[in-house]
């Protein structure tokens, strides 16, 4: 059985259609590069994942690990090990980065009937996994992204990641916008992920990614379908080429 | 006392009978300086009568219900019975502190521990004072708080028999918080209580007082409160308070505060208490270099209607003041703010800065906020700002993708709104308080809203 299966998803926001029949499957173990032009739903897909009530899913399934995710709180979904690093993720003021992801641990734990960490052990952890992914501490005591750099909310969505150990991590361009040392790093903390009892989609817009995380599948997404999936060296062939050729191709093929 | 007939159709006409009752009651007292005072009261109440909608200043707050429920004046304790125990629920875990109770208004010996104060400090019955001071009494009781302006200070007034006197004398600090405890119960009766308190701080004296106000159960009855606050050249006074009276109650309560020359004054109020609430407070700075900051809390739930009304008088030069008052409304609750700042003319280089910030958790929840600016004189920094938002439903989801349930995704986002209040805070317990208080108040209307 497949972890995640995506059948025929469509999905619209505010009365416009984004999704127009997604199908993917993923199995445990394996990477999935998802790439395509601005606007085509990468984002859209992601967030209907992680149970963004927004977008209204309007035809099709999503199961995971065979259960019905769609009828799931976007809680239960993390609690049953989904994650999602936004795109941009949010700014909480007034909320602290520790409070916030020592609460989110222990909501997990709890629902795993695993015993919940007291201040000391997590904070144990919290330094640990700072450290891993060289996020700078004083950012933890900070409020939820109140504030930080571009590049310092990407780490800290991989900080998170690294503290939680998702089952599917989904990754929505979290290596936009990084300077190639924060790029190797975050690829670092995704790489540390990857086992046999994981799998991750990467959302990316550049090939430059991929070459530290090596996906066992790209798909590309166009106008709210997938139109064509491939292995790693996919990516290369759209970095030099663009999407129009795939547009084209799919256009004569429809 | 002559009523004319006009005055007998007035819905205060009850009070005016009660108050003959209880000036019999008074005896010998009913000659006093004090008494001048309470008759000159009831007249005046009985001229104001209880403000209607059509009043300005009560516009969006209908005391109808007030005015048409016959309220028994509680002239004693009313032999009500309070325990350790019961107290144990108000003090924070800090049952050690100096404590003033009252109970239905009235200073109880019993329940108070005042030990461990400063030499000349004098804290306890205000009742007491008025036979112990009688000099400050004249010079402060009444003075501050006027009558013959609104209805309930008047009816206050009129009533007035006891609360809290506290003296701190020139240049002497209280360390310690001094904790006032304003506890009513009741059995069945709907009564009401006058509680009045009067705050005298010396010159370049300081001290720091919570006040909270509580019931034991959920029983109706009114409470009227007027403190008076005075603080001489450079003394420092901090005022904490905290309404946590039944869901049932009726609560009015007026602060005045007078400053002179270089003191400072602190007010943190919280309202989540009460059926229907009025807070007034007004600052009066009226000496150079004075100091005003007063920051409010208020979170609504049920149908609780909960009124804030400030004012602050900038009379003198270079006086800052600083308000930040932030509120929550949940369920079908209802919030008024009103913040007037006055600058006289002679107020030159006045810093004045106001916010009002709301959070609306439900569609039938409602605020009607305004900034009342009066200003005559030309060099002057005023700024005012009000806010009404919904929690972010991005920072939500946000959360609860990360697996904290949406109940305590909410909290997490109020706490977070509140937290630029109750920081401020200085006393450590009473911030923990007030995240159990929230967490505990809320978690019915989140269950409410489940549904
Ligand atoms: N909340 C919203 N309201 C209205 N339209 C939306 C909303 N969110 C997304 N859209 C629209 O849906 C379409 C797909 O957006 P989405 O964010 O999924 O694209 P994307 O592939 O992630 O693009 P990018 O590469 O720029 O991140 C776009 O046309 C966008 O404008
Ligand atoms: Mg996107």
């Amino acid at each position: 059985m497949a972890l995640l299966e995506i059948k025929n998803l469509h999905a619209a926001v505010e009365g416009n259609q984004i999704l127009e029949g997604v199908n993917l499957s993923i199995n445990l173990g394996e990477v999935h590069a998802i790439m395509g032009p601005n606007g085509s739903g990468k984002s859209t897909l992601a967030q209907v994942i992680a149970g963004r009530d927004s977008y209204n899913v309007t035809e099709g399934q999503i199961l995971y690990k065979g259960e019905d995710l769609l009828e799931l709180d976007p809680e239960e979904r993390a609690q049953k090990g989904v994650f999602l690093a936004f795109q941009y993720p949010v700014e909480i003021p007034g909320v602290s980065n520790m409070y916030f992801l020592r609460s989110a641990l222990n909501a997990i734990r709890k629902s795993r009937s695993e015993e919940e960490l007291d201040a000391m052990d997590f904070l144990k952890l919290v330094k640990e996994k700072a450290k891993f992914v060289e996020m700078d501490e004083t950012l933890l005591n900070r409020p939820v992204n109140h504030g930080f750099s571009g590049g310092e909310k990407k780490r800290n969505e991989i900080f998170q990641m690294a503290v939680l150990e998702p089952t599917l991590a989904v990754l929505d361009e979290t290596d936009s916008g990084l300077d190639i040392d924060a790029l190797r790093t975050v690829a670092n903390g995704i790489n540390k992920l990857r086992d046999k009892n994981r799998a991750v989609i990467v959302v990316t817009h550049y090939q430059r990614l991929l070459n530290y995380i090596v996906p066992d599948f790209v798909h590309v997404l166009v106008d709210g379908q997938i139109v064509k999936s491939g292995g790693k060296e996919l990516a290369l062939e759209l970095e030099e080429k663009g999407y129009d050729w795939i547009r084209e191709k799919t256009a004569v093929s429809a | 006392m002559y009523l004319g007939k006009r005055m007998q159709e007035q819905k205060s006409n009850i009070y005016l009978s009660q108050f003959e009752q209880f000036e019999k009651s008074l005896n010998g007292d009913a000659s006093s300086h004090v008494h001048a005072i309470r008759k000159a009261a009831i007249a005046k109440f009985a001229e104001l009568d209880f403000p209607t909608t059509k009043n300005e200043e009560w516009k969006y707050t209908d005391v109808s219900r007030i005015a048409k429920t016959a309220f028994k004046p509680a002239l004693s304790t009313q032999g009500a019975i309070v325990t350790e125990k019961d107290l144990a629920k108000f003090s924070f875990g800090h049952p050690e502190w100096i404590r003033v109770v009252c109970v239905n208004g009235h200073f109880s010996k019993e329940l108070s521990r005042i030990s461990d104060l400063p030499k000349g400090v004098k804290v306890g019955s205000l009742a007491e004072a008025m036979k112990s001071e009688p000099a400050l009494i004249e010079q402060h009781l009444a003075k501050h708080a006027k009558y013959d302006e609104n209805a309930f200070v008047a009816l206050s007034t009129a009533f007035l028999q006891d609360g809290v006197f506290m003296h701190i004398p020139d240049r002497v600090v209280v360390e310690k918080p001094i904790h006032v405890m304003m506890i009513s119960t009741g059995k069945g009766e709907e009564f009401v209580a006058h509680p009045r308190n009067l705050i005298i701080a010396g010159e370049s004296s300081q001290v720091s007082f919570i006040e909270t106000y509580g019931s034991l159960g959920n029983e109706t009855y009114f409470t009227n409160t007027v403190t008076e606050v005075v603080l001489a050249k450079n003394a420092i006074v901090e005022h904490e308070r905290l309404q946590m009276e039944s869901d049932n109650a009726y609560h009015v309560a007026t602060l005045h505060t007078y400053q002179e020359r270089d003191s400072n004054f602190k007010s943190n109020a919280m309202t989540f208490g009460g059926k229907l609430v009025r807070n007034n407070i007004t600052a009066t700075l009226d000496g150079e270099g004075a100091e005003a900051t007063l920051n409010g809390l208020y979170l609504g739930t049920g149908e609780q209607h909960i009124d804030n009304h400030t004012c602050i008088i900038h009379a003198k030069p270079h006086c800052p003041s600083h308000e930040l008052y932030k509120g929550i409304l949940a369920e079908k609750s209802k919030g008024v703010f009103n913040g007037k700042i006055f600058v006289l003319k002679d107020a030159q280089k006045t810093d004045a800065k106001q916010t009002n910030k709301n959070l609306i958790l439900s569609d039938e929840a409602s605020i009607d906020t305004k900034p009342q600016l009066e200003i005559f004189a030309n060099d002057v920094k005023c700024t005012h700002g009000a806010t009404i938002g919904q929690l972010d439903e991005e920072a939500l989801f946000y959360l609860r993708s990360r697996g904290v349930s949406k109940n305590k995704a909410r909290d997490l986002l109020i706490y977070a709104f509140a937290s630029d209040v109750i920081e401020r805070i200085t006393v450590e317990p009473l911030r923990e308080e007030l995240h159990r208080i929230l967490h505990k108040r809320l978690e019915a209307a989140h269950e409410l809203e489940a549904e």
